[in-house]
């Protein structure tokens, strides 16, 4: 499986992370390096084999379906790098 | 004469706070004039020194009382991967530059619950993603190990850098890392000290910025064995606010170090003797295996066949749960947000933003995650993983079923390398985990003791390698074989 320029630039765009034109070619380079390396995983005979779901055998755990936590818009808001009227601001999403 | 208070282990620091000999704030200061000095080793990189000095006050006044827990006025550092309330947690990125928690992660409020006392907030690798601890946002943490009178700047590892070079520089008395391919082991390994990864589900992931979920742990990096039993005790607990945190008793560890391992057998398995590995690594495992022999263990050869799938699988699991946890860092909620031009929507902000503030090794993980999960290789390469995943358990399961007690292996391949050396090789990069990452892979306790010099006077370490939820007899398998080994090797102070 070799990875071109078009396949990097379309990996980026679902990633949410722009890259330059200029250096998809060195990013798809960097992914067959690695994509080699885990081609490896080819060899071994998983016939029959379940993934994994979780490395430790245990249920997870179940609570009442009700409200234990909130009432903190300010401590949810401190950290934004735009909070207006108690909300999140971010770029108009609608045209 | 006393030891310098900061060059203490956590026992002796406890058995002297208990018997009023000395005070947490006397402790505390020499630790904070200890990092005042030492910023030439990059390794704390947020001070916190007025927090310090009221927590080792009121650890004072509990010891006082003779309300006093273990690590009661033990002054620490905290990897930056851990939220702490109102101190700003960046995981070394970036993307959480500004970042200040309104919540403290359960681990660093455990050890405060004990009374433990915060320095400040420890250098890593950018989200826990490195070997060498180059790939963080505030530069380079470096080993206080030279070789020999050679000024080359050496890497203490990664991604726990800054935590192992505060360790072994006695700038804290011990420090929290977490642990997801070896990110504990390796650097303390690298470092002469010892680190501890549990069993995943024994420390409480919330409030950790998380890089993949299924392999996270913290653990403790401290001095001795003892030290990580008492500081791993007051890390763990269950915790309702972690879906995988196992509801079991927490034991005494230190209690289970009794040095005694006659009859232990431990497995020394073929797949770990790697081509290409250096000679003195390879002596260096011959030492530590004759050392438990001569102390009434039984050695036993074993095979671990799918070893060498470990690092492959890794790097499909790690870098798929990467890209789904980190998809939160998106310039809405929290850290950086990317300039927008005039015309910019939504997406742009989110491509600008990630781009600027993620760095090179954790866009790659994100994106090669993204691929590993995309329409149409989620089964070749993700799926196929797990099952590989799943078979490398196995093979623990079954060396376990005969009756190992524990597994002895290298820590590292190597000594602590050159800074800049490796950083251009993804993949050469990776090599440095390829004895750690398959006890994250199995979600097993391991632990790095440092036990000999190499031939440039740079530390080395074995690994240990134990059934789940058993770290107190894991512990003392160690506790057995620091004895033996002797380490007690200090770097020379050059900072």
């Amino acid at each position: 499986m070799s990875i071109d320029t078009a396949t990097a630039a379309k990996v980026a765009k679902l990633a949410r992370i722009r890259v330059e034109e200029d250096d998809l070619p060195a990013l798809a380079n960097e992914f067959n390096t690695i994509l080699g390396f885990i081609d490896q995983l080819n060899e071994v005979d998983v016939e029959g084999v379940e993934p994994m779901v979780s490395v430790t055998p245990m249920r997870l755990k179940r609570r009442e379906d009700v409200v234990t936590d909130g009432d903190q818009q300010d401590k949810v808001l401190s950290n934004a790098p735009d909070a207006r009227e108690g909300f999140f601001a971010v770029p108009k999403v609608v045209e | 004469m006393m030891t310098d208070l900061n060059a203490m282990t956590i026992a002796d620091a406890r058995n002297n706070l208990r018997a009023g000999e000395i005070t947490s704030e006397e402790l505390t200061e020499a630790c904070l004039t200890a990092i005042d000095g030492a910023g030439a080793l990059g390794a704390f990189v947020h001070h916190t020194p007025e927090i310090a000095r009221e927590q080792a006050k009121a650890a004072d006044a509990r010891l006082q009382a003779g309300d006093a827990p273990s690590m009661c006025g033990i002054p620490l550092g905290i990897k930056d991967l851990f939220c702490t309330k109102g101190v700003p947690s960046q995981a070394a990125s970036g993307i959480l530059k500004g970042f200040k928690p309104e919540y403290e992660s359960t681990v660093s409020q455990n050890l405060f619950d004990a009374g433990a006392v915060m320095l400040g907030k420890l250098n890593m690798d950018e989200f826990a993603m490195g070997s060498s601890n180059e790939t963080s946002v505030y530069g380079n943490a470096v080993n206080p190990w030279r070789r020999g009178n050679d000024e080359m700047a050496l890497t203490p590892g990664g991604s726990s850098g800054g935590s192992a070079s505060a360790v072994s520089a006695d700038l804290c008395l011990g420090a929290t890392g977490t642990d997801t391919g070896g990110s504990i082991r390796q650097p303390a390994a690298f470092t002469g000290i010892t680190g501890i990864k549990p069993t995943y589900g024994r420390c409480s992931r919330w409030g950790i910025v998380a890089f993949a979920s299924s392999l996270d742990q913290a653990g403790p990096m401290t001095k001795s064995v003892r030290d990580a039993a008492i500081m791993l005790e007051a890390m763990c607990s269950h915790d309702p606010k972690d879906s995988t945190s196992a509801d079991i008793p927490v034991p005494d560890f230190e209690a289970m170090l009794t040095g005694d391992i006659r009859g232990k057998k431990i497995g020394i398995p073929k797949e770990y003797h790697m081509d290409g590995m250096p000679e003195e690594i390879e002596t260096h495992w011959t030492q530590g295996k004759d050392m438990l022999a001569d102390a009434g263990a039984e050695i036993v050869d074993i095979s671990l066949p799918h070893t060498k799938y470990a690092l492959p699988a890794y790097y499909v699991i790690a870098p798929a749960e990467a890209s789904s946890n980190l998809a939160r860092y998106d310039g809405v909620r929290y850290g950086h947000r990317a300039k927008l031009a005039q015309g910019d929507g939504i997406t742009e902000m989110y491509e600008k933003t990630r781009a600027e503030g993620f760095g090179a090794e954790v866009q790659r993980r994100v994106m090669i995650g993204t691929y590993v999960l995309s329409a149409g290789f989620y089964d070749a390469y993700y799926n196929r993983a797990r099952k590989v995943r799943a078979l490398i358990k196995k093979d623990f399961e079954d060396v376990f079923d005969a009756g190992i007690d524990a597994i002895l292996t290298p820590a590292t391949p190597s000594a602590a390398f050159e800074l800049g050396r490796k950083s251009d090789d993804p993949v050469e990069m990776y090599l440095n985990d390829v004895f750690t990452v398959t006890v994250n892979l199995a979600g097993l306790p391991g632990i790095a003791v440092p036990t000999g010099l190499n031939r440039n006077g740079l530390p080395l370490g074995l690994q240990l390698i134990g059934r789940p939820w058993e770290e107190g007899d894991l512990l003392n398998t160690a506790y057995a074989l620091e004895a033996a080994a002797g380490f007690v090797a200090k770097p020379g102070k050059w900072w």
